[in-house]
């Protein structure tokens, strides 16, 4: 709907890496047994992406899978497409027990990109951003005081996912975090 | 006078000249100066008054341990107290200033106080000011409390911002000396992720004044190549600046970078704190070299033999043209050789020992120094500054021999290991009798998680005081590390350094041994806090024979240096006191941090706008552009009121209260909790969640329902709405909304697991917003849309929809009494939403209403609030909801417990309505009385009022409360007090005090 607006509209500003919201954003929560060959094969056809491994995101066209808990999945399509996303994961799950609901605007998202990415992310959470953290990992994790979920998208750029009615301390706390002459040089 | 030399000081760039103040004097330093150099090189040796008796006091030290030139450094939003000199660099523009004294450093009226001492001893204060009790805190504590502390405390709102950093590292290696360097080049090559750290600016430690050689070449070379061998390694970070703080459990450890503190004027963070977390720890913290106990130790001008040699090499600072050197080992030899080397004079070198031989007393001897032995220091001579000293034997009681004219005595009692990071997480020591030091003990190591070994010490921590043994020392001790983390290190040996000849140095607590009771009392344990060996043996006199206890009682090593100098001569003179061996009177524990770190490294970011989350629902900006008085609840602010201009917030909840009630109200509901819970087995799990049935709920129905714990209490409540045969939404309060849902998984997961339900907290998904109020249906039905009618959507149901062009979910239930729709629409959408509302309901009359009106409206219902009528001890019996309570169900929680004979207890006080007789509001949480008192005195109570307003609805005050048999009681008056003693009569009624039939909110 033309009216809908992410929880900060765009937001961004640069520092030492570029923080960013980023707008509307599809998101799903899907619980379910998630080793049966009808669920694994239910997502499949409908997201077109595997069902991930345990801390593993896995993405195709514009849609991801994100590993959220043993029972739990983050599914990533376009905002406008969610509410059918739902309803054909439903149909494809059948009488399957599972959960699936749309969460999109329960959620921000934001962009931390940069070449000195993992400086500022480190800053803010308890994860090893060394280079073992590579695309395809995604971490459920706290950024300072608010919980948050983060996966990289190429080598200079973290997603950053939390709810929205914390949408403005995670971008002030990721722009504090950012800012020019805080650069630690680490990694 | 101290002075600079020409040509000298291998930190200080003599081309780059900055300025900065001392206690409002302009003084010039350079580049690469501490601020104790500095001061030094423009005489300035008197830096501060001591704390109890208020001596004069300079410098003793060249590194982070020291006691006496502590400063109040900055200005306004910069100001710092107790900031040490030593450790301070220079920066143009530097402010600071020496503490405790009155009116001036040099003239200190406290100083009067040295002339008391002998009235001073320890334990004065818990002698003196036990008597008479009332005194205490009327005249004791006032002006102890005046008196207290060095540093002024901050006024000013810190300017600065911190932050913190988290990393891993395989291995972390604490101090860049040589047995770090070594220990972490180890450790690299191994292919371990290594990260070494270093406290000063500095590499390469004590050596780089020290010197020696390594593999044929100056130490200096050695120390430039394994600098470049370590940058070269892409697994090794080195990062200068940053103190191993502290050492915690499972390879945790703390790291302190001062980011800023030597440029202020630089954008970032002032301190960074670095949240390590090793695999490994190499600790290569070096030593402290401990002072002499003489009379006098405490002048201005006597200072620890190797600070004096690293004024002159690293700072070309001269102290004095004539340097007496005391000493009871063969290092501090390296002084008297350092001063004739920079062209000083040094007229004795006075051993305690009655004799020596090692290499360094052999080089002495050439350059043609003075030696005499068995000889120590009578008495210093000077007040604000060292003017000479005394000579006496050692074994005698300090008849004086002779007397000689110096600036400077530079004091070596022997060096302590640094064991501090080793000791923090439970690392044990022993007793090394024959260098007189407490060593770390590798076989009594702190353990991690798998029990094994987690810290390793390297080097002069370790207790090799010469370069070769420290060398080797490091080389393993940085194999080993890599080596428990999980690498395989290289066979290189490690590099060799020539081996010196060493004389044994011979332990001396008290210098001369024998020195009678007037010399104790001005001989110096601890400067900072004035104690002094007369205070310790007083102490072991009246019977503190715990180390611990002794330094409680004389304040030994308990002030911002942590007894760095002070502790091991303290015990030392203890365990002569009472007769013991020193390992059996045994070390106070050594705690982090190492030296004291800001408050701001530990906040971090967490300051101003980031100080904590604010959650905020999609109006939230909207609410605060439009009065909204936030009242917190949970990490959210919800408005109070909506208060307009020219009104007070009490005008504003009286109006709104009126408007809801006969117009139109808007409540952003947005958070109250929603929970999804789905399944086949939803229906069996919602039955034990809730007090009454869930599962027998319509799809399409609405129904109230509380939640209690297992012990019976009320916990929560709200209305679930069954969405379709496997689904149900459950409405939470507010604060409720992570707890109930956490609550629900853990049952979920713990007990019923095999159970088929998931959840899911779907809170902020939506913007929920209340539309209250006699005109509630002609706003929805003007926006249009689906059917919002009576019959189409009767009270307490639900239906999805479209109303305004909004997909919606619209509920018909009621928290106020009035016809009420709760409209959930996304998130995203939720502004938008609430804007129609608005511009379509001002026909009818809409306004905002905030949580205070929420509530009144709700109390002249009647309808419990979940913490106002709950506190965690009541039970829904309490509140008269057995209505709520099924008596069909088998189980649920809290329904064995509500069985239980307390619980049972017709003695419980129980819900009423309370009306004052004139029409006053009663105060929140007062008491209702009885006649009598109880067993401690106090008047009798039987009950307490849980909620209380002024209602404009009936223009009087209305309240709740729970009330000793209070439902049997209707129409007694009771009485309730108020602070300022007078009594409220108020009378029991019904709680239920608009529209009991509850036909408004039906139609």
């Amino acid at each position: 709907m033309s009216n809908s607006v992410s929880a900060l509209n765009g937001e961004n500003v640069k520092g030492f890496v570029q923080v960013s919201e980023l707008g509307l954003q599809g998101m799903i929560t899907l619980r379910a047994n998630l080793s049966t060959p009808k669920v694994k094969k239910a997502i499949k056809d409908v997201t077109g992406v595997l069902v991930p491994k345990m801390r593993q995101i896995l993405h195709d066209g514009d849609n991801s899978i994100g590993w959220m808990s043993p029972d739990e999945l983050l599914i990533l399509c376009p905002h406008s497409g969610a509410e059918a996303m739902v309803t054909a994961l439903n149909d494809a799950l059948g009488k399957t027990h599972a959960l699936v609901i749309n969460v999109s605007d329960a959620r921000a998202m934001f962009a931390v990109k940069g070449a000195d990415a993992r400086d500022a992310m480190a800053k803010l959470a308890p994860t090893d951003f060394g280079m073992g953290f590579q695309p395809g990992e995604i971490r459920r994790s706290r950024l300072a005081q608010v919980a948050g979920a983060f996966w990289m998208v190429d080598q200079e750029t973290f997603n950053v996912v939390c709810f929205r009615s914390v949408a403005r301390y995670m971008f002030d706390v990721l722009a504090v975090s950012a800012e020019k002459g805080g650069e630690v040089g680490y990694f | 006078m101290s002075t600079r030399l020409p040509n000298a000081g291998r930190l200080i760039d003599a081309s780059k000249q900055i300025e900065f103040s001392f206690n409002g004097k302009r003084l010039k330093g350079y580049e690469g100066d501490t601020l104790a150099s500095a001061l030094l090189a423009n005489d300035q040796m008197l830096v501060g008054r001591s704390f109890k008796y208020h001596r004069p006091r300079g410098i003793v030290a060249s590194g982070a341990e020291e006691p006496n030139a502590l400063m109040n450094m900055g200005e306004g939003g910069q100001f710092e107290p107790n900031q040490r000199a030593t450790t301070t660099e220079l920066f143009d523009g530097l402010a600071a200033k020496s503490q405790n004294h009155w009116p001036s450093l040099d003239f200190d009226v406290g100083a009067i106080n040295t002339h008391l001492a002998r009235f001073l001893p320890a334990g004065f204060y818990y002698k003196m000011f036990i008597h008479p009790r009332p005194f205490w805190k009327h005249v004791y504590e006032p002006i102890i409390r005046k008196s207290a502390g060095l540093g002024r405390a901050p006024k000013d709102r810190d300017q600065d911002r911190y932050e913190h950093f988290y990393t891993f590292v395989d291995v972390l290696v604490v101090g860049g000396g040589v047995a770090g360097l070594q220990a972490a080049l180890a450790a690299g090559q191994s292919g371990a992720n290594v990260l070494l750290i270093e406290q000063t600016a500095d590499w390469g430690g004590r050596a780089q004044v020290d010197g020696g050689e390594v593999d044929g070449k100056p130490v200096a070379d050695w120390i430039a190549s394994t600098l470049k061998a370590l940058d070269d390694l892409p697994n090794v970070t080195r990062r200068d600046r940053l103190m191993g703080a502290g050492v915690y459990d499972h390879g945790y450890a703390l790291g302190y970078e001062r980011v800023n503190d030597h440029t202020p004027s630089n954008a970032g963070p002032r301190h960074r704190l670095w949240r390590i977390r090793a695999k490994q720890i190499v600790t290569a913290t070096g030593a402290i070299e401990r002072p002499l106990s003489f009379a006098g130790n405490d002048i201005p001008g006597v200072m620890l033999a190797s600070a004096v040699r690293d004024y002159a090499v690293n700072f070309g600072v001269s102290v004095g043209d004539r340097t007496v050197v005391v000493t009871n080992n063969d290092d501090a030899y390296l002084t008297a050789i350092a001063m004739k080397n920079a062209g000083l004079d040094v007229p004795a070198i006075l051993d305690a020992r009655a004799s020596a031989n090692g290499d360094l007393v052999q080089q002495a001897i050439d350059m043609g120094i003075r030696l005499e032995f068995g000889r120590a220091i009578a008495a210093v001579k000077g007040g604000k500054r060292v003017t000479g000293v005394k000579v006496c034997a050692q074994i005698g009681e300090g008849a004086v021999l002779s007397e000689i004219d110096c600036e400077v005595v530079a004091m070596s009692g022997g060096w302590s290991p640094v064991v501090h990071l080793w000791s923090h997480c439970g690392g044990k020591l022993n007793w090394d009798v024959e260098q007189q030091m407490f060593r770390p003990d590798a076989t009594r190591p702190p353990t991690s998680h798998d029990g094994e070994a987690m810290v390793t010490v390297a080097g002069i921590a370790n207790g090799y005081l010469d370069l070769n043994n420290v060398l080797q020392d490091a080389d393993q001790a940085g194999k080993n590390a890599a080596k428990a983390a999980g690498s395989k290190p290289k066979t290189a040996k490690a590099p060799t350094a020539s081996e010196a000849t060493i004389s044994p140095m011979e332990p001396v607590w008290l210098m001369p041994q024998g020195a009678p009771i007037k010399k104790r009392m001005k001989a110096w344990l601890d400067f900072q806090n004035d104690v002094k060996v007369s205070d310790v043996q007083l102490a072991a006199q009246e019977g503190y024979e715990s180390v611990e206890h002794t330094k409680r009682y004389t304040t030994l090593g308990m002030a911002t240096d942590q007894g760095k100098l002070s502790n091991i001569n303290g015990l030392a003179v203890l365990s002569k006191a009472l007769n013991a061996d020193i390992p059996q009177v045994g070390t106070t524990t050594f705690r982090p941090p190492y030296t004291p770190i800001s408050m701001g490294a530990i906040a971090g970011e967490a300051r101003g706008k980031v100080f904590q989350p604010l959650r905020r629902t999609p109006i939230h900006d909207w609410n605060m552009a439009n009065g909204a008085d936030p009242e917190p609840v949970g990490q959210w602010h919800r408005p109070f009121a909506y208060v307009e201009q020219g009104e007070t917030v009490h005008e504003a909840v009286n109006r709104e209260v009126l408007n809801t009630r006969q117009n139109l109200g808007l409540l952003d509901a947005s958070t109250l909790g929603k929970i999804i819970v789905k399944g086949p087995d939803a229906g069996k799990f919602l039955d034990m969640m809730y007090t009454n049935m869930m599962s027998s709920l319509k799809p399409g129905k609405c129904r109230y329902g509380l939640v209690c714990t297992e012990n019976g209490f009320l916990m929560d409540d709200g209305v679930v709405a069954r969405i379709d045969d496997d689904t149900y939404l459950c409405h939470t309060t507010t604060g409720g909304a992570d707890r109930i849902h956490a609550h629900m998984e853990e049952w979920l997961q713990t007990e019923w697991w095999d159970w088929k339900v998931y959840t899911a907290n779907v809170t902020e998904q939506f913007a929920q917003i209340a539309v209250v109020g006699p005109n509630a249906r002609k706003v929805l039905e003007k926006l249009g849309g689906m059917d919002v009618s009576k019959e189409a959507l009767p009270f307490m149901t639900w239906a999805d929809g479209i109303i305004g062009g909004f997909d919606c979910r619209a509920y018909r239930i009621s928290f106020s009494g009035e016809l009420s729709y709760e409209i959930a629409v996304p998130a995203s959408q939720g502004q938008a939403f609430w804007d129609a509302l608005i511009e379509a309901g001002q026909e009818f009359g809409v306004m905002p209403y905030g949580t205070e009106t929420l509530h009144i409206l709700r109390a002249e219902k009647g309808f419990i609030m979940i913490g106002d009528e709950s506190d965690g001890t009541v039970i829904p019996q309490d509140l008269n909801l057995q209505w709520a309570i099924s008596k069909k169900k088998e189980d649920f929680l809290g329904k064995r417990a509500q069985l239980r004979s307390h619980m049972a207890d017709p003695d419980r006080w129980k819900l009423v309505g309370l009306e004052t007789l004139d029409g006053s509001v009663l105060p929140d949480g007062a008491y209702v009385v009885a006649d009598g008192t109880n067993a401690n005195g106090q008047r009798n109570m039987i009950g307490r009022v849980t909620s209380t307003y002024y209602s404009a609805t009936l223009d009087r005050g209305i309240a709740m409360g729970l009330v000793l048999h209070g439902p049997d009681r209707m129409g007694e008056v009771l009485d309730i007090p108020k602070t300022d003693g007078t009594i409220i009569k108020t009378r029991i009624v019904d709680p239920v005090i608009y529209d009991k039939d509850g036909e408004k909110q039906n139609v």
